[in-house]
């Protein structure tokens, strides 16, 4: 189907993408400054621009009859919308304002790279018309937003342990949230993060039967992303168990999002395979 | 009418020298009385803190005011007015505005910054409105006090850091914890600074006190004081165990708590952080303790390193806030200025006259074939008109009894005209010609 305008979710993909910079700007300043007044605008702001991306994503899935995650174009830019959806959601119980800052310059990034590449809507592949490509792909990209939540939470408790550690109390200290804020949301964003990983590896196996004959064939993403949830199951388990906390908890957030980045990106971009995007 | 203010502060007198001066509560409502009816006040307030008394008034003369108003400090407190005059800064009009905007905004305290003195600048206000001692002026100076006090707190990060060594533990304990409600504190030792360290976590939040102490007894004393708990010294593991804060200021010559320690209170606690607080000297914990995960040691120089660090950003933040005061100065001054009676009726005039050239100018302009006398008879109505609308007010304005009156009509007539503007800028400029000058 199309709209009268064409290309219409484009336009809403540019003007979306145009917020989340004002947005980067507006909270970069809020950390310069500590104006209050500019870390409520900000939040305005990237909230007008998930407001387009959904009309842009919305508008794709009907111009295009599928839900369009099916190339790198698509797969970015639906990654830094559910990026900034986690952030929105977030933020309604943890207002950090620096977390605003780091999600949403990574969503930033992520939509400029999905704009140099090809935007044109193309025929489903054959192997992608399947009922359970659209939820491996939610659950899995949900997952993987919601662990970057995690991630950001690890850096900023590490960086203020080291703040209060070294008997400071300077810039970054004021501007970094305590560290009992940080380990909660750490423990609260995994406690949805790897149930959601959880469902996206099993989603896929049921799609990968119904596509290639097979539920697991040890292909490097399916390889990667095992690996990826057997390290954020032991931050979970060691958290329940032991009592890991603080410091090692935010360790493994970290160690955990780079096998999840090495198996949403490095997978495709390096290794040959099924899920390869090196073809596009 | 002038405005002036009279008074010592901790940076002109010492204590003894400020507390012989002091007002009391109800001494302050006696005084206040007796300073109103001094001849050439119209109005006053007084403000008495532990650093500061200062009367401020509106008078009619400043010389005659000035020695009225030590006379009547020497009289009120009995003091012969050589012991303290020294002590005494005399300010009037643009300087007097100028310091009550920095004392309200805490530019003129010990600490600057401090969250206290505004609250103490209403009370001082609100007596006066009470007593029916201030008027026009003081309100209106007042109430652009608690304005510019304002925008220095939201405009400058100048009360925001703090600067005191226990406020200092009780910022970082919520670094930590993010808050201190819930949260249990021990103390070990039982001294005074084991008493200010309790007093200090209990104003942040902090609920239940456990206190330990190698002579039971006094544990249990300071433990009563508190509504606490006293822990014996042997058991002092177990109250480790159950502390989120630690502060420790026993005069033992040796380490009280060691690394092992505490690496074993940590793991028992499922690594909930301990935020330990040394104040002792010999210390009484192992420095090693602070290298220990979820374990946070500082001690009173590490304490008071941060707070002057702090107090370097306060006094970067204060040039800010006296760039501010100073712009709100110049306009405070602008409207007061504004209040002469002179440019009130020069403004008027030559707006009433404005609007009757014009409106003959138009009328005229419909009948050009007026004779010249035709001309000059409307001329000399339309004068005579404006005259005699102008004259009772102008005369009453003129009047120079009932000053404050006068002030109010004038207020008023400049708001009800809509000549403000002109003679606020008029206002404006007289100052800055006298500032050149």
């Amino acid at each position: 189907m199309q709209f009268p305008i064409p290309e219409m979710n484009i336009l809403f993909f540019k003007f979306s993408s145009f917020f989340y910079f004002l947005g980067t700007l507006t909270y970069l300043a809020y950390i310069l400054f500590l104006k209050e007044s500019l870390s409520k605008v900000a939040i305005t702001i990237v909230t007008i621009g998930f407001a387009s991306h959904t009309l842009a994503f919305l508008t794709r899935l009907v111009e295009a009859g599928h839900t369009p995650v099916t190339n790198l174009h698509e797969s970015l830019s639906f990654f830094a919308w559910m990026i900034i959806g986690v952030f929105l959601i977030a933020n309604l119980k943890y207002k950090i304002k620096v977390l605003g800052s780091l999600l949403t310059t990574v969503a930033l990034i992520l939509m400029i790279f999905a704009y140099t590449l090809p935007k044109d809507i193309l025929p489903l592949a054959p192997v992608l018309r399947s009922f359970w490509h659209p939820f491996h792909v939610v659950f899995a990209f949900l997952g993987n937003a919601v662990l970057t939540l995690t991630f950001c939470c690890g850096i900023m408790y590490l960086m203020q342990e080291n703040q209060l550690k070294a008997k400071k109390m300077g810039a970054i200290a004021k501007r970094l949230p305590s560290l009992k804020v940080l380990d909660d949301l750490n423990y609260q964003s995994l406690t949805f993060g790897f149930p959601l990983l959880t469902l996206g590896i099993i989603t896929g196996a049921i799609w990968a039967e119904y596509a290639w004959g097979r539920y697991w064939g040890w292909d490097p993403k399916e390889t990667w992303s095992l690996i990826t949830w057997f390290l954020y199951a032991a931050l979970l388990h060691q958290r329940l168990t032991v009592g890991w906390r603080g410091r090692k908890a935010a360790i493994m957030a970290v160690v955990g999002f780079l096998a999840a980045l090495f198996t949403f990106l490095g997978v495709n971009l390096i290794l040959p395979g099924l899920h390869s995007y090196s073809k596009w | 009418m002038e405005l002036i203010v009279i008074g010592l502060n901790h940076k002109t007198a010492s204590i003894e020298v400020r507390e012989r001066l002091a007002f009391s509560e109800d001494g302050l409502e006696k005084a206040i009385h007796q300073v109103q009816s001094l001849p050439s006040l119209k109005e006053n307030m007084i403000v008495s803190t532990c650093n500061r008394v200062e009367i401020y008034g509106a008078a009619r003369n400043e010389d005659q005011a000035a020695y009225e108003l030590k006379q009547f400090l020497s009289r009120f407190h009995g003091l012969p007015l050589k012991e303290f005059e020294s002590h005494l800064y005399l300010l009037t009009s643009e300087e007097a505005v100028r310091h009550i905007f920095r004392v309200a905004s805490s530019l003129d305290s010990m600490v600057v910054g401090e969250p206290q003195i505004l609250g103490q600048i209403k009370s001082a206000y609100q007596l006066s409105v009470e007593s029916k001692t201030s008027g026009l002026i003081l309100h209106r100076l007042l109430h652009r006090a608690f304005h510019v006090a304002k925008r220095v707190r939201t405009e400058t990060t100048i009360g925001n850091s703090p600067v005191s060594v226990s406020s200092v533990a009780v910022e970082l304990g919520k670094k930590i914890f993010e808050t201190l409600e819930q949260k249990t504190v021990l103390l070990i030792g039982a001294g005074e600074m084991c008493e200010l360290a309790a007093q200090h976590l209990m104003a942040g939040g902090v609920n239940k006190i456990l206190v330990t102490n190698r002579t039971y007894e006094r544990a249990v004393a300071l433990a009563d004081q508190f509504k606490g708990e006293a822990v014996p010294f042997e058991e002092m593991n177990a109250g480790l165990k159950r502390a989120d804060i630690v502060i420790s200021a026993t005069d033992s010559p040796h380490y009280l708590i060691r690394y092992d320690q505490i690496l074993r209170v940590i793991k028992d606690r499922r690594q909930k952080p301990i935020f330990f607080i040394d104040i002792a000297d010999p210390r009484d914990i192992e420095p090693k303790v602070g290298d220990i995960e979820n374990a946070y040691l500082y001690n009173l120089d590490d304490l008071q390193k941060v707070a002057n660090d702090n107090i370097k950003d306060r006094e970067k933040e204060a040039q800010k806030a006296e760039a501010l005061v100073q712009e709100e100065v110049v306009r405070f001054v602008g409207w007061y200025r504004s209040l002469e009676v002179t440019p009130t009726i020069t403004a008027l005039r030559k707006k009433f006259e404005e609007i009757r050239k014009g409106e003959l100018q138009k009328t005229l302009s419909l009948h050009p074939d007026l004779t010249e006398k035709e001309r000059r008879s409307l001329e000399a109505m339309t004068s005579a008109i404006v005259n005699k609308i102008l004259h009772p007010p102008l005369s009453l304005l003129k009047r120079k009894d009932e000053e404050a009156v006068t002030d109010l009509y004038v207020d008023s007539l400049r708001a009800l005209f809509g000549i403000q503007e002109e003679i606020e800028e008029e206002g404006k400029e007289g100052l800055k010609s006298n500032e050149i000058s």
